[in-house]
C-alpha cells in the first residue's frame, strides 16, 4: 500500500521534495557485482506487445456520434443570405455545414468558393489582381497548390505539371482551372 | 454531428458472446504483430443509423450487381432526391461484396469524388461518408480505389468545416495504413503541413481525429526513415505536447491519440535529443503526475492513455542528461504516480504494471538520490505486494526488475533489511 501522506502529496500543488540520498558506497568494478543500467525499448519490441494489442483492440471499436440531424429540432425552412446562393434549410446545423463548407472563403470580387483558405488567395491573386499579367511575364508567379510547398512556376500549365509529377495530383484537379475557362470551380453535376 | 464519443452498444449480444468476440479479435492481433504487420482502421458512425443497422435485416443490405447501377443511375438522375438515394448507397457500401461491385462499376469512383467536391454541403458530407465506409474496407482493391481522392481529402483539411475534416482526417487514416505506396503519396500531396494546420483546429473532434491519423502514418514500418523526420521538422511535437498538457474537459480520447503518437515518435529512436530539448521529460513527469488526481481515471480506458506516456518517459529516461533529471529529484510526485498506477492497474491490466517497472528501473538505475527516495517514501511494501500475483508472465518480468532494484539497494549500506521490513 502506497503510505496515505504520499496519496496527499499526489494532489497537493506542491513539488514533493526528495530526502537527501542515503550514503552509498562504490563497489564498481568487482567482478559478480551487478550494475544497474537503462534499458531502452524499440517500438517492435516484445516487451510491448500486450499494450499495443491492447491499443489496437480500442482502435477497432465502432464509434458513434451523439446526434443526428434527423433528430435536431427543425425550424422553418430557410434560404441562405448571401448573395446568389438561393440553398433552403430546415436546421440550423445543415446551414453551418453549408455556411462552412461554402462561404467562409469565398472570393469577393467574383463569388466563386474554395476550400482552402490557400485555394482562395491563389484565385484572387491570379483572377483579380491587376499587377499579377505585368509580373507573371518577369518572375514565376503561379504557385505551387499544395499546402507546404513553396514551389512558384511561369504558367499554370507548368504548375499543373508539377502537381502532377511531384504531388500525384489527378490531372482533373477540380480546383485548378485556368482563368479562361469559364467553369472554375464546384461545376454542378 | 459525427465525432468520436461513444463506443457502440450491440444489445443484441450477450456479455459471454462479447468476450469470445473481443478474444479471438486478440488472438487475430497478436498474430499480426508478430508478423509485423499491425494495423487497425477505425469507423465512425451515426448512432441511430448503427441502431437501425443492428436491428434491421443484414439481406437487405446485400445488393446485385444491377442494383448497385440502379443506385448510381438514382443518385445522377434524381435531382431532388440526390441525398436520399446517396444515403441509402452509403448503407449499401457497408457490405464488402457491394463495395467491390460498386468500385468495379464504370466511373463509380470518379462519380463518388465528384459528388464529394460538389457545392451542396450535406451531399458532399454525405459522399465523405461513403469514402469513409469505402476507406475502412479490407479489402487492398476498395482502398486503393480510393487513393485518387486523396488529393481532395487533404486539401480539406484546410478548410472551415469541422464536420467533414474530421471525417476526412479518419478517412486518410484509414487509407494510410494500407500500402507504403498510399503513404508516399500522402506525404506527397502536403498531409504533414495539413495536420500541422489541424492541430490548431479549437475543436476536441478534428484533434482527435488528427491524432488517429497521424498515428496511423507513424506505425508504418518506413516511419522511422522517411515519416518521422518529416514530423519532427513540421515541429508537429511541440503541438502535441501543448495538446497534451492543455486543460480540455472531455478530451480523453485526444490525449490518447496524441500520447499514441509521442509514443511511436520516440521508440523510432530517430532524434529524440530533439524532443528532450523541447522539454519532453518534465512534461511528461507533469501529466503523469496531474493524471493521479484526474476524475477521467476511474473510467475505463485510462490505461490508454498511461500506457504511452509511461513508455515516452520509460525510453526518454535512457537518453537524457543530469539537468533533465533534475524535474525527477526536484519533485518526487512522478516516483509516486508511478506506483500509485501499478497498484490501480494491478487487477486488470498487468502491461501496464510491468511498463511501470521497466520506467522505474529506468529511473533509479544510477540515481542514488531517486534509489533512497523509493527507500524513504517506504514504497517497498508495493513492490512485495506484487509477489502475490503469481500467475503470469508478468510476474516474471516485475521479478527480474525487482530484482534489478533491489541489487542496486545493495549499495545503499545498512538500510535495506530495515526499509524493507
Ligand atoms: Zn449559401
Ligand atoms: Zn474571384
Ligand atoms: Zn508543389
Amino acid at each position: 500500500m502506497i503510505p496515505p501522506e504520499l496519496l496527499a502529496a499526489l494532489s497537493s500543488p506542491a513539488a514533493l521534495s526528495l530526502p537527501k540520498p542515503l550514503p552509498v558506497q562504490e563497489n564498481t568494478g568487482r567482478a559478480g557485482t551487478f550494475t544497474p543500467s537503462t534499458v531502452r525499448f524499440s517500438r517492435d519490441h516484445d516487451f510491448f506487445e500486450d499494450g499495443d494489442v491492447h491499443r489496437h483492440l480500442y482502435l477497432e471499436d465502432v464509434l458513434t456520434g451523439i446526434g443526428e440531424v434527423e433528430q435536431r429540432p427543425k425550424v422553418s425552412e430557410f434560404h441562405c443570405q448571401m448573395a446568389g446562393c438561393s440553398q433552403i434549410f430546415d436546421t440550423l446545423e445543415s446551414y453551418e455545414l453549408h455556411y462552412n463548407t461554402l462561404h467562409r472563403n469565398v472570393c469577393s470580387t467574383c463569388r466563386r468558393s474554395f476550400p482552402s483558405a490557400r485555394l482562395l488567395d491563389v484565385h484572387i491573386l491570379e483572377w483579380h489582381d491587376s499587377l499579377f499579367e505585368i509580373m507573371a511575364e518577369k518572375t514565376n508567379m503561379f504557385q505551387c497548390l499544395v499546402e507546404g510547398c513553396v514551389e512558384k512556376f511561369k504558367t499554370a500549365a507548368k504548375r499543373k505539371d508539377h502537381l502532377i509529377k511531384t504531388h500525384l495530383y489527378p490531372s482533373n484537379f477540380r480546383f485548378d482551372k485556368p482563368k479562361k475557362n469559364k467553369k472554375y470551380v464546384f461545376s454542378n453535376f | 454531428m459525427w465525432c468520436a464519443s461513444k463506443r457502440i452498444k450491440k444489445s443484441q449480444l450477450t456479455l459471454e458472446d462479447l468476450r469470445v468476440q473481443r478474444r479471438e479479435r486478440e488472438k487475430a492481433l497478436r498474430k499480426a504483430r508478430r508478423e509485423q504487420h499491425l494495423t487497425s482502421k477505425r469507423l465512425l458512425r451515426d448512432q441511430t443509423d448503427e441502431e437501425a443497422f443492428l436491428g434491421g435485416n443484414l439481406s437487405q443490405h446485400l445488393l446485385s450487381e444491377q442494383q448497385v447501377l440502379q443506385r448510381i443511375r438514382d443518385i445522377q438522375h434524381g435531382s431532388d432526391e440526390k441525398l436520399k438515394h446517396l444515403t441509402v448507397l452509403r448503407h449499401a457500401l457497408r457490405n464488402r461484396v457491394t463495395q467491390l461491385l460498386f468500385i468495379r462499376a464504370e466511373g463509380s469512383m470518379q462519380f463518388l469524388i465528384g459528388l464529394f467536391t460538389c457545392q451542396f454541403a450535406r451531399i458532399q458530407m454525405e459522399a465523405a461518408r461513403c469514402l469513409h465506409e469505402l476507406s475502412h474496407s479490407n479489402d487492398p482493391a476498395v482502398s486503393k480505389a480510393c487513393l485518387p481522392a486523396t488529393s481532395y481529402l487533404v486539401t480539406f483539411l484546410s478548410g472551415s468545416s469541422a464536420e467533414l475534416m474530421e471525417l476526412c482526417l479518419y478517412t486518410l487514416g484509414n487509407l494510410s495504413v494500407e500500402s507504403e505506396a498510399a503513404r508516399h503519396q500522402l506525404l506527397l500531396q502536403g498531409i504533414i503541413p495539413a495536420f500541422s494546420m489541424c492541430l490548431q483546429s479549437p475543436y476536441v473532434t478534428v484533434l482527435e481525429a488528427t491524432g488517429y491519423a497521424l498515428s496511423q502514418l507513424l506505425q508504418a514500418k518506413e516511419a522511422p526513415q522517411s515519416i518521422v523526420p518529416t514530423v519532427l521538422e513540421a515541429g508537429l511535437t511541440q503541438d502535441i505536447l501543448k495538446l497534451l498538457l492543455s486543460d480540455f474537459g472531455e478530451s480523453f480520447g485526444m490525449m490518447i491519440e496524441f500520447a499514441w503518437c509521442l509514443h511511436y515518435i520516440i521508440s523510432s529512436q530517430v532524434n529524440n535529443v530533439v524532443l528532450i530539448s523541447q522539454g519532453t521529460v518534465p512534461k511528461l513527469v507533469h501529466m503523469l503526475t496531474k493524471l493521479t488526481t484526474s476524475p477521467y481515471l476511474g473510467v475505463s480506458g485510462s490505461e490508454l492513455l498511461i500506457c504511452p506516456l509511461v513508455r515516452c518517459l520509460g525510453n526518454l529516461l535512457t537518453e537524457v542528461d543530469g539537468a533533465n533529471k533534475r524535474a525527477i529529484q526536484e519533485d518526487g510526485r512522478v516516483i509516486v504516480a508511478l506506483f500509485f498506477f501499478i497498484q490501480k492497474f494491478q487487477q486488470e491490466h498487468l502491461f501496464v504494471i510491468q511498463e511501470c517497472l521497466w520506467t522505474l528501473n529506468n529511473m533509479t538505475a544510477k540515481d542514488p538520490i531517486i534509489c533512497s527516495a523509493v527507500l524513504h517514501f517506504k514504497l517497498i511494501p508495493v513492490f512485495l505486494q506484487l509477489l502475490g500475483h503469481s500467475r503470469d508472465i508478468v510476474l516474471l518480468v516485475s521479478l527480474s526488475l525487482l530484482t534489478v532494484f533491489l541489487n542496486h539497494l545493495h549499495k545503499i549500506m545498512g538500510h535495506t533489511p530495515v526499509l524493507c521490513a
